[in-house]
């Protein structure tokens, strides 16, 4: 019997891997052959999607980017054992872009059967939620403290700091909420992990509720990941049944359930207020702070809310102990980070590395320079509300005070690659007409202030009084900033500002006409 | 008219034992923990710039200009989200604040109409306010861009726009729909900039959910929410705190005025019964103040047959005392007598009492009281020692369990149903036992945990069932039975709630609520926290009405819910002054403050006080009063705002007594359908052309004070004093208050009651005396009034009103929110387009077998009366029950109820009338010739020059 791996994973499925899998099943069928298929998460190597991988005593040797059409051929070169193929890649462990990489939170991810409880066990699960259920809540809390985790979402908030305010709140009920509206262009890592080790994100909430004293969790996935929240909604049902989630947690007596829901369709219920808004039945909208949502949060009660990302690197937290994990990092940025590498880029992919990689290693050496051969002009970090980088900065560490000290953020981690061809000036409109889409409409800043940018670019592009346009903007961007309820408006000025600061040329329309766009 | 701007300390008050220190623009100020930095500021006398914060609304921070720079803290929080730490350092005024601030509102106005001048929120508009005080000095943005200029004003509601394009989308409107009115009917519809405010799916306002209750209007900042009356008159130029003349909860209200016209009635900030919250009556429909239909000069007849002829009021007057003087001395001392009006000033009340008693020398005066909470008097005060309700409306944000029988708040009540919503909101349970499915058993955010569905006429069986729970399973509050109640009789009613014929699984055979509800409810009632009856009619008007009462103080006693706030047995009162009424001596039996008519002490202190002996036996009721007329001893009458022969059951039997006597006098507004039978007519004065006192449910006693000049000439108050002058008792009174004085020293509830106190502490819950200086929000704290609280066993008796083969279905009778009861005041407003006609409420089944469609015309009978009218199909009544209003006088839903009333107060049983429905084309003969009687009883003939 051989076993091949065909992901079922979106970004894999969208480049065809299902009609793949059709097709390597029915040429095992036709020669007879003993072939046993998994459907595993993905690798994150996207640009060898599908990768078709096959079990061998060298190890996973992997076959990509396949296409249905070339399934007969791999049989027909016994791809089976591993042979040669012009689509073969080796053993996929040694390809140097997973070589390099430092996998702790996606360790199981494109390796394991994603539903598979016991290929879940048998790689290392449950080790750290068994570790947890012998620990009193307030040592679980000072291991997540100890480990340095800060929130994957962007916002870079230390995770167990707000799991001890939610330890502290006193409520007879208390909740856990997973932030998987990961909304954010260029970024997929929640998404993999829920359909690529949804375990994993259990465990870590299971953890969670016991840290907290939550005994109830729901997981809000954005309405664009409907294969996402189905396999997740699977996964919770594999769980339940293996005793993972219910009201004998692992026999240990405790309780925790879980749920998942599918998001609302807006950018803005992946900011923790409008989040739990949206939970609890009502418009996605802003809520003000304080109360922390870790005293009262969803439905007034004590709330733990964190992206996938930061409840799925808990459990390796309680399996391996905090010192494990903060020897990773640099500086206050502790752990490993998955970034995700998008855009005009030659190979674009899940990179989990301790922080510290510089943005030209991201780019050039993981990424090869952009897909359309030309120059890379500049990154966009953190998504559409992140800033710009020019290369004159790809040396600053990907970190999050480094960041931070050039105004940018590291977010959750997409790192999005322009070639030489991009106006930033467009770039800029876009950021505030991204905002004047996706506000929900509660704060004045962000509702008429986004539109009135989009004025104010469009007539710098018109080349009508740019200079006072330029200085409106700036002034915009000061309102927006200070003056907003959440981030959503009070980080558009970030790319706005960094494209005007570092690309000045692209806002002088005599200079630099946009014809080519 | 910034009053409401003026006083607004942008976040409602927070409680808190703890105190917190801050130094704001350094100032030191000290306020509860969770206060606001915006609170606290403008009780530190600092003003720091908002729109979206409202003292009314929870924070909201929206709008961005209250941002504040705190010592220690990043970046610019909002002053109204943020509360007060203790030794915080916050600066309102810095360059970093006002650039923002001034950005702010630069985005405002790049989307706003720059249209002031002719604004209809010209001098009344909170963001012109803010422009100003930022120093808004130019729009950078121009008005080419992107705006909301071209969006269609919605006109669709009769007394207020809504347009669009002056809206700053701030959420208030929403906001105040949902914390303050609980309706939920307006949102935010899309996002971003496309945000707007939408009623319902982007609906109109009229056909919305919108109840207009007028607290959208009153929170907009700007003309986006406008009544239409300032649109149509321009701002007010002074104003006149007074209190609303529509239902029992006495909403305090500012008119304002232009000279002598009302431009605007708002709910008044300070109002200790409404806390600046009102309905769409009180709020809007004030027109039919100023109604063509007001007859404003005095008029009298020989007989109903000649037209009306008008006449000075000294002609009148004459008239009135000499007829008077002539049946007397034909007929009889007991001749003639009086009613008084729920509708009117409590001096008003009193006067026209002290007349009957006085002047005509006859206790044969009563009051509308009878027919509604007349049994509510009887029951607490035979329990309780007192004839009212027990708390005060602000109570019920401490009940856990709040249990509503036999009213419908949100129809009837709507202000306190607002409060009572938001308390259910907050965690308290309800439990709602009505034959109908009133909107409170589930509305939006609203469910209740129970309904006890019982059939009309049951309310004793159930209550005693619940009882029998009680009892049975132990759940009584020992201690504070022991304490506080009579142990003998206790033992009595506790063996009598035992017998198994009060046991619910017997009961539910009778009311036809299962067995388990009621267990249930009664569990959670007696078990969980703090439990508050609320009731209406629906107790009160039954032949079991007095029994009812009494039964739930029983319920109240055992379980230990009373005597602090968040419980109580509580009445939802009526008329604006009916609580007032019945305390003002205006029942035959009783002088003021419910001292007997025989109790010797009392008569000495009033015959001593006005100079007259008074007769010690109780006079005739209203219900006497029409069977003495019909058995030719009892010949005129004095009826002062109230129309009997709408409003009192059996209608034929009504006019009978009406046609009978010789001289009928009526005082009101407009010819009703009283006013018909009538030889003299006396035009009334409204609530806004008159000083004087109303009490409510809650026995607050708040001002009403004179707005504008009598339409008439004189206020009510002045034209029975004239007539006790003209019969030869002087009355000799300069103002309303010289009134309130002798009511003051002649009743002990109310010796601290003055106008100087009234307008110290704006209003004063009875009793107020040496005892309780200030009011008594809370009654029976600590002991009883009467000493120990008393059982009294409640037996079930059905009442004599059945079904049967003829009549096999039970008519109930209730209110509807846009109309008023004999509607002589709404019927003249607007409200009409919201219900132009009664309806016959009728289940589906019921339909189906009669042959019914939804809208047809339907007959109904009882075996007194029919009478025509529209059906409405609907699952709101249960099979068997069908239900009607009684707002117009063409319905004549009284035509049909029937002469059994309550056992002991003679309260009409209005709430069950065996009848039967079926499908017709005609008007019944009663409504023929009612239609015909009403066209030739009102002529009135032209003057003669």
């Amino acid at each position: 019997m051989t076993r091949v791996f065909v992901p079922c994973d979106s970004a894999a499925l969208s480049v065809g891997a299902y009609d793949v899998a059709v097709a390597v099943a029915a040429e095992a069928t036709a020669r007879g052959l003993d072939v046993t298929m998994v459907r595993n998460g993905s690798r994150g190597l996207f640009w060898l999607e599908p990768l078709v991988e096959v079990e061998t005593p060298r190890g996973r040797v992997g076959y990509g980017p396949v296409h249905a059409a070339d399934v007969p051929s791999l049989f027909a070169a016994d791809f089976l054992s591993g042979a040669a193929h012009p689509l073969r890649q080796g053993v996929v462990e040694a390809i140097p872009y997973l070589a390099n990489q430092q996998r702790l939170t996606f360790a199981r991810c494109g390796i394991i059967d994603a539903y598979s409880f016991d290929d879940y066990l048998a790689h290392g699960g449950l080790r750290g939620l068994r570790r947890a259920l012998e620990l009193e809540p307030a040592v679980i809390v000072g291991a997540v403290i100890d480990s340095g985790l800060r929130g994957r979402g962007g916002a870079g908030f230390p995770t167990g700091i707000k799991w001890r305010t939610a330890l502290q709140a006193e409520s007879a009920q208390k909740y856990i909420v997973c932030n998987a509206d990961e909304g954010d262009s260029g970024t997929y890592a929640d998404r993999m992990i829920m359909e690529g080790d949804p375990f994993i994100l259990i465990e870590g909430m299971v953890i969670a509720g016991l840290a907290v004293g939550a005994t109830k969790g729901f997981v809000y996935i954005r309405s664009e990941y409907p294969h996402a929240f189905r396999r997740m909604r699977r996964a919770i049902g594999v769980a339940r049944a293996r005793g993972l989630l219910g009201a004998d947690v692992l026999g240990s007596g405790r309780t925790f359930e879980l749920e998942a829901r599918l998001g609302a369709g807006a950018y803005i219920c992946g900011e923790e207020t409008s989040l739990l808004e949206s939970l609890e039945g009502r418009r996605g909208q802003i809520r003000y702070k304080p109360p922390l949502p870790a005293i009262s949060g969803l439905f007034a009660r004590p709330t733990v809310i964190n992206n996938v990302i930061s409840l799925a690197s808990v459990p390796i937290i309680l399996d391996r102990g905090a010192a494990f994990y903060r020897e990773f990092g640099s500086g206050r940025s502790r752990g490993t980070m998955p970034i995700q590498l998008a855009g005009n880029v030659k190979r674009g992919g899940i990179i989990e590395r301790a922080f510290g990689l510089t943005l030209g290693e991201i780019v050039e050496e993981f990424g090869g320079g952009t897909q359309s051969g030309r120059p890379v002009r500049c990154v966009q970090v953190g998504g559409p509300l992140g800033a710009y980088w020019p290369r004159h900065l790809f040396d600053v560490p990907f970190d999050y005070e480094a960041f931070a000290e050039r105004g940018g953020m590291i977010g959750h981690a997409g790192v999005v690659v322009f070639d030489d061809t991009v106006n930033l000036a467009r770039q800029a409109r876009f950021a505030f007409a991204f905002c004047a889409l996706e506000s929900c409409g509660k704060c004045t800043p962000c509702r008429i202030g986004a539109q009135r940018g989009v004025e104010a670019i469009d007539r710098v592009i018109r080349g009508d009084r740019p200079a006072a346009q330029i200085a409106l903007v700036r002034d915009l961007c000061e309102v927006m900033r200070d003056g907003s309820l959440c981030a959503l408006g009070g980080l558009t000025p970030l790319p706005v500002l960094s494209a005007i600061e570092h690309f000045p040329e692209d806002f002088e329309p005599l200079r630099r006409p946009v014809a080519a766009q | 008219m910034s009053r409401v701007l003026a006083n607004d300390r942008g976040t409602p008050p927070r409680l808190s034992e703890q105190q917190v220190s801050v130094l704001i623009d350094g100032h030191g100020i000290t306020v509860p923990a969770g206060t606001s930095i915006m609170r606290a500021a403008v009780v530190a006398g600092i003003k720091i710039p908002k729109l979206c914060a409202t003292e009314t609304l929870e924070p909201f921070g929206s709008c961005r200009l209250c941002l504040v720079e705190i010592d220690g803290r990043k970046g610019t929080p909002a002053s109204c989200t943020t509360p007060v730490e203790p030794g915080m350092t916050v600066h309102t005024q810095t360059e970093r604040l006002s650039r923002l601030r001034r950005g702010v509102m630069e985005l405002y106005i790049s989307d706003h109409p720059l249209d002031c001048l002719t604004c209809s929120a010209n001098g009344d508009c909170e963001l012109q306010d803010m422009a100003g005080v930022v120093g808004l000095r130019e729009v950078r943005y121009g008005y080419e861009g992107a705006n909301h200029f071209g969006a269609k004003k919605d006109e669709s509601n009769p007394y207020f726009t809504f347009d669009p394009t002056k809206c700053i989308v701030c959420s208030r409107c929403v906001r105040a729909c949902e914390e303050v009115q609980g309706t939920f009917a307006l949102t935010i519809g899309e996002r971003g900039f496309g945000s707007h405010v939408s009623p319902g799916m982007d609906e109109h306002f009229f056909d919305s959910e919108c109840v207009s209750c007028g607290a959208c209007v009153q929170v907009c900042p700007t003309a986006t929410l406008m009544e239409k009356s300032v649109i149509a008159n321009g701002q007010a130029q002074r104003s006149v705190v007074t209190t609303c003349g529509y239902c029992g909860v006495g909403c305090s209200f500012e008119a304002e005025l232009q000279g002598d016209r009302v431009v605007r009635m708002t709910p008044y900030m300070d109002g200790k019964a409404n806390h600046g919250h009102s309905c769409v009556k009180g709020r809007f429909a004030w027109g039919y103040a100023t109604h063509k239909d007001r007859i404003t000069k005095p008029m009298i007849r020989a007989t109903i047959e000649e037209p009306w002829r008008e006449v000075s009021w000294e002609e009148a007057i004459g008239h009135t005392a000499a007829e008077f003087r002539r049946i007397q001395q034909k007929y009889g001392r007991g001749a003639v007598g009086g009613i008084t009006s729920s509708r009117c000033t409590n001096e008003e009340t009193f006067l026209v009492q002290k007349l009957i008693r006085a002047a005509f020398g006859n206790n044969n005066v009563d009051t509308c009281a009878r027919v509604c909470h007349s049994p509510t008097g009887y029951g607490l005060k035979t329990a309780f020692g007192t004839s009212a309700g027990t708390q005060d409306f602000d109570s019920v944000l401490d009940a856990d369990v709040i249990v509503v029988i036999g009213a419908n708040p949100t129809e009837g009540h709507p202000v306190f149903a607002s409060r009572l919503k938001r308390r259910v909101r907050e965690g308290a349970k309800l439990i709602v036992a009505d034959p109908r499915r009133i909107d409170l058993v589930r509305m939006p955010h609203i469910e209740a945990a129970h309904h006890l569905a019982l059939l009309p006429g049951t309310n004793v069986a159930l209550i005693n069932a619940l009882a029998h729970v009680v009892v049975a399973e132990d759940l009584i509050a020992r201690d504070f039975v022991a304490e506080r109640c009579e142990a003998d009789d206790f033992a009595t009613w506790c063996a009598f709630v035992s017998r198994p014929e009060n046991a619910p699984e017997h009961v539910a055979g009778i009311t036809g609520v299962p067995a388990a509800e009621i267990r249930a409810a009664a569990r959670l009632y007696a078990t969980g926290g703090n439990a508050a009856i609320y009731y209406g009619l629906g107790v009160t008007e039954h032949s079991q009405g007095s029994t009812m009462v009494m039964g739930m103080a029983n319920l109240a006693m055992a379980t230990g819910n009373l005597g602090r706030s968040g419980v109580g047995v509580n009445p939802l009162r009526g008329q604006n002054n009916v609580q007032g009424s019945c305390d003002m001596g205006s029942f035959p039996h009783e002088l003021s403050g419910y001292r007997h008519i025989s109790d010797e002490a009392a008569r000495a202190l009033f015959e001593a006080a006005w100079d007259v002996a008074l007769e010690a036996e109780p006079g005739l009721r209203i219900p006497n009063m029409f069977d003495a007329a019909l058995d030719g001893s009892f010949k005129g009458i004095y009826i002062q705002g109230e129309d009997i022969v709408q409003s009192d059951p059996n209608t034929h039997h009504v006019e009978a007594a009406m046609r009978a006597m010789e001289c009928v006098v009526v005082q009101d507004l407009f010819l009703n359908e009283t006013a018909a039978f009538a030889h003299v007519f006396l035009p009334g004065s409204s609530f806004l052309e008159k000083d004087g006192t109303f009490t409510n449910a809650e026995r607050r006693i708040s001002p009403v004070r004179k707005a504008v000049a009598p339409l008439a000439g004189l206020a009510d108050w002045e034209v029975t004093m004239a007539l006790s002058n003209a019969l030869g008792y002087p009355m000799n009174y300069k103002h309303p208050s010289e009134i309130m004085d002798e009511i003051a020293r002649l009743t002990p509830t109310f010796a601290g009651v003055s106008y100087a106190a009234l307008d110290r502490v704006g209003s004063i819950q009875w009793p107020c005396n040496a005892a309780a200086p200030t009011g008594t929000p809370v009654m029976h704290i600590g002991k009883f009034v009467r000493g120990k609280g008393r059982f009294v066993v409640t037996e079930y008796v059905p009442t004599d009103e059945r079904t049967g083969p003829r009549f096999p279905l039970l008519l109930t009778t209730g209110r509807i929110l846009t109309q008023y009861n004999v509607g002589a005041q709404t019927r003249r407003t607007e409200n009409n387009v919201w219900h132009s006609e009664d309806l016959l409420e009728i289940h589906p089944h019921d339909a189906e077998n009669r042959g019914i469609r939804d809208g047809d015309r339907v007959a109904l009978m009882s075996r007194v009366g029919e009478t025509t009218l529209r059906a409405q199909v609907t699952e709101r009544v249960q099979p068997g029950v069908v239900y009607t209003t009684f707002h117009h006088p063409i319905t004549g839903a009284n035509v049909v109820t029937t002469e059994y009333s309550d056992w002991a107060t003679n309260c009409p049983e209005y709430k069950v009338t065996a009848v039967e429905v079926r499908p017709t084309n005609r008007w019944s003969q009663w409504q023929e010739e009612s239609e015909v009687l009403r066209e030739s009883t009102r002529r009135v003939a032209v003057a003669a020059e």
